[in-house]
């Protein structure tokens, strides 16, 4: 496909690249632990939301009335070479934080679910988004130490994944790890990119 | 200068520093103006600071306007500028929407080709790999 800052001699766009990738899934799941594994990981911090914002310039004074709700991401960053960086951001997987991945999401390459067997349905409204998303994911177990081992088959049929999602098992403490989860998920991509020129919202 | 979580903080008359809320430092204001700034979009400065900036363009922005002035010298991402300013991410939205509005830095946001571009898909596993 044809894009519109490609110089003509070029093989890439002249305008910086910048590559979004999320990772999601339940609490305590490994997200930073990953993020943090493949780049340096910084908080990035978010304040969402205020229902009467000038009230606040009058209440500097103890506050009380709770009106924005304060949520950390894990942010990392992969500089590839000075015009390609890949920005990893590690998002709450529950439910009730759908509403910042919508624009998260917007440009994103794709995600990693992450799950834990010991909590799987944690991992539910990560791969409920992404599907309905139509956004490119793969789904990472992360093997705790002290967690049964399933065979895949038993946890893709767990998740309801269908055949197309790749399941990978991993440990996000180590880089090599946590690097072929990000590879799938690129491969994923360019693949899916592939089968269909224009991709359909499923 | 730093408090428990890292709110900015103002000196009083008296003194004694008091924390701001995030969303005082934008005079209450919760959305930024003008297009929309993605995450990653691409901040940089439009001149370098110093003198080619008029006296009365600059008496007009507050400290943290001029903290990431500061910092957008070289091209960085929303996201870093939220780290390193360690503001929240909605707050830098607006005052870099403010500094976009006085000409002084300018937003790209993010092209969409890559993500469309095979080629540069393959060259981000190949690089991934590499780590």
């Amino acid at each position: 496909m044809p894009y519109a800052n490609s110089e003509q001699t070029g093989d890439r766009p002249s305008v910086p690249v910048a590559i979004k990738i999320l990772v999601a899934g339940g609490f305590g799941v490994g997200k930073t632990t990953l993020v943090s594994s493949v780049s340096e990981v910084r908080p990035l911090r978010t304040e969402e939301d205020m229902s009467e914002p000038s009230s606040l310039v009058d209440q500097l004074d103890g506050v009380e009335r709770k009106t924005t709700t304060t949520v950390a991401m894990d942010f990392g960053r992969i500089s590839i070479s000075d015009d390609l960086v890949v920005y990893l951001f590690g998002t709450p997987g529950q439910r009730r934080f759908w509403f910042m991945w919508d624009e998260l999401a917007y440009g994103a390459l794709g995600a990693v679910v992450m799950a834990d067997t010991r909590r799987l349905a944690d991992c539910f409204p990560s791969i409920d988004y992404f599907e309905r998303n139509g956004m490119p994911f793969v789904v990472a177990v992360n093997c705790f130490d002290d967690a049964r081992r399933y065979p895949s088959e038993t946890m893709r049929s767990a998740l309801n994944l269908t055949e197309d999602v790749p399941l990978l098992l991993c440990d996000a403490r180590q880089r090599p790890s946590s690097r072929d989860v990000l590879v799938a998920l690129v491969e994923h991509a360019v693949a899916r990119l592939s089968e269909t020129p224009v991709t359909p919202a499923r | 200068m730093t408090s428990a979580n890292s709110w900015p903080l103002v000196l009083r008359a008296d003194g004694n520093e008091r924390v701001v809320r995030p969303y005082a430092l934008t005079a209450g204001r919760t959305r930024p103006s003008g297009a929309s700034i993605d995450v990653i979009a691409q901040v940089s400065v439009v001149r370098t600071m110093g003198a080619e900036f008029a006296p009365e363009t600059l008496s007009e922005l507050g400290p943290e306007h001029l903290r990431l002035l500061r910092f957008c010298r070289s091209r960085v991402s929303v996201a870093d500028v939220a780290t390193e300013i360690d503001l929240p991410l909605g707050v830098v939205r607006i005052l870099l929407a403010d500094l976009r509005d006085r000409g002084l830095v300018s937003i790209n946001q993010p092209a969409e080709a890559g993500l469309s571009d095979v080629r540069i898909l393959k060259e981000v596993a190949d690089a991934l790999r590499k780590l």
